[in-house]
């Protein structure tokens, strides 16, 4: 259990010094939203319309994009040996690492959401809404490209090969995301049943990416 | 043939299509094969085998 | 055993070119009946005589599907038993999984021309298709970008039963998706239950299909292990070669 909270503690660490990731996802999103009505044109109703859906595609992308390198610096500096040869089982040291990488740049693009949502003309229970969507499906993202961040390590390749792979797996947590977020702001459809299903999806990636990743890492460090 | 009725361009178009790629799927089936064939057979004449032995 | 005696490449390589013609042969017949019994199907009451297009859209659909199944066998094959041939058969059988995966999506997107007015209407089945061929791109992406077929094996690998683990995922999540945004007034295609007359011609062109699947995916497979070949000879060359000290 302490080598488990010494990788996540590391992990928090790097992310949050110099050099680290933390908030580069944050000023993407931002940059995606902000780019978003110079193509679609300032129409407040359509902004407002379409809000819920930039703010998951810029939220999707931001997460996916700082991936790669999660696993891939730690097999450059030989810590990536060490989780390997160590005691502890490797699906849960990737799973300790994806959750510090989730607190340093999934949960700030949650947090960020009800602000940057005032940028799509949202209202505060859309707004609202859209984060608590995020704040439940994000991990889901971190997850999926937790196996992209391992397969880096193992094809030696990063950037665009990974998000290419793992984007299709991404469709049923976007489909759900932004179900759940319209159903708050349009209340056609109640707003528990696609959010329980998100929330499912999640629960699923978890797994999933857990034990790939871990797969992933053993079979190509041979 | 019978008559495809009004629509017969779009029914043409997708059999052409259809035929369009398993041709070239073949296509490069066929030519990778000689690539390979002959990478090997230039390989074998410069003496080259493997640890193995030759091939029975 | 048949299945350690085709461990061997060389032995594969022998027995699979014996089958090869016999194989391309019951392909060319089967192929000849399917189109001649298509071609005498009647029209469908409601679509007309576009109905033709079901007999190479359907079975193209069934094998874009399948051959990702097939795909994830040989996934397992690789990372359980590790099986020599294994992941040759994977890298063989992706491009033409996707070269059937399309043929699906262009006779569908032909198909819903006359029959939706538009040629792609973002209608569930052809969605999870376009999905489906996307994850093909991937992996073939994948084989090609990296060059020790080894390395790249045990990913696509990985990558091929995440796929399938997720493929019903996406599936029934495009379909929940798609009565979300249009209630079912669209006519859907193969919607209503299928007749004898039309099935019979289907059947024999769905075994059509597979049977050319199998011999190009034979014929790739040799073609996969040639190309290692050669690959093995020019890295024992490159290391002989006199003058690198």
């Amino acid at each position: 259990m302490s080598a488990l909270t010494a990788i996540f503690m590391r992990d928090l660490r790097l992310a949050v010094r110099v050099g680290g990731g933390a908030g580069i996802g944050v000023l993407f999103f931002l940059i995606v939203v902000v780019l978003a009505p110079f193509a679609i044109g300032p129409d407040l109703a359509l902004l407002a319309r379409i809000g819920p859906a930039i703010l998951w595609l810029g939220a999707l992308l931001a997460s996916l994009l700082t991936l790669d390198r999660l696993i891939a610096a730690d097999a450059e500096d030989g810590s990536l040996d060490l989780i390997l040869t160590g005691r502890t089982p490797l699906e849960l040291a990737v799973a300790a690492k994806a959750l510090a990488h989730w607190l340093t740049t999934g949960l700030p693009l949650a947090i960020a959401t009800p602000l940057f949502g005032l940028l799509m003309n949202l209202d505060m229970q859309a707004s609202f809404a859209v984060a608590l969507t995020l704040l439940a499906g994000t991990p889901a993202l971190t997850f999926l490209g937790l196996l992209g961040a391992a397969l880096a390590v193992t094809l030696r390749r990063g950037g665009l090969l990974l998000t290419v792979l793992i984007l299709p797996l991404t469709v049923p947590v976007l489909i759900f995301g932004v179900a759940a977020s319209n159903a708050a702001v349009t209340g056609s459809v109640p707003f528990a049943m696609p959010f329980t299903i998100l929330c499912a999806l999640t629960l699923a990636s978890l797994v999933i990416g857990t034990f790939a990743a871990a797969a992933s890492l053993r079979h190509g460090m041979e | 043939m019978a008559s495809l009725g009004p629509h017969a361009t779009f029914i043409v178009a997708a059999y052409g299509a259809a035929v369009v790629i398993l041709a070239a799927l073949i296509a490069w089936i066929v030519l990778d094969h000689r690539a390979q064939q002959r990478a090997l057979g230039e390989l074998e004449k410069r003496g080259v085998t493997r640890r193995s032995g030759r091939p029975a | 055993m048949p299945l350690i005696d085709l461990a061997n490449p060389t032995r594969f390589l022998k027995l699979s070119g014996l089958l090869l013609p016999w194989l391309a042969g019951a392909a060319t017949i089967a192929l000849a009946v399917g189109l001649y019994l298509a071609g005498n199907a009647p029209d469908d009451y409601q679509q007309g005589a576009t109905v033709k297009i079901m007999f190479i859209h359907v079975p193209s659909a069934w094998l874009a599907m399948a051959i990702w199944g097939m795909m994830s066998l040989a996934a397992l094959g690789t990372l359980v038993w590790r099986h020599p041939l294994a992941d040759v058969a994977a890298k063989a059988a992706t491009p033409i999984g996707a070269a059937f995966t399309l043929i699906c999506l262009l006779t569908g997107s032909l198909w819903g021309r006359p029959m939706w007015g538009t040629y792609w209407v973002w209608d569930a089945r052809l969605t999870s298709v376009l999905i489906l061929f996307l994850m093909y791109l991937g992996v073939m992406a994948l084989w090609r970008s990296v060059d020790d077929p080894s390395r790249a094996g045990r990913a696509a690998a990985i990558l091929t039963l995440v796929g399938a683990i997720n493929l019903p995922i996406i599936k029934f999540s495009v379909d929940w998706w798609n009565t979300l945004h249009q209630p079912a007034s669209v006519v859907r295609i193969a919607g209503p239950a299928i007749h004898p007359t039309i099935l019979v011609p289907l059947l024999v062109m769905a075994l059509a299909f597979v049977l050319i699947f199998v011999t190009l995916h034979l014929a790739a497979m040799r073609n996969e292990i040639l190309r290692r070949r050669v690959r093995t000879l020019m890295m024992i060359e490159a290391q002989a070669a006199p003058g690198r000290g």
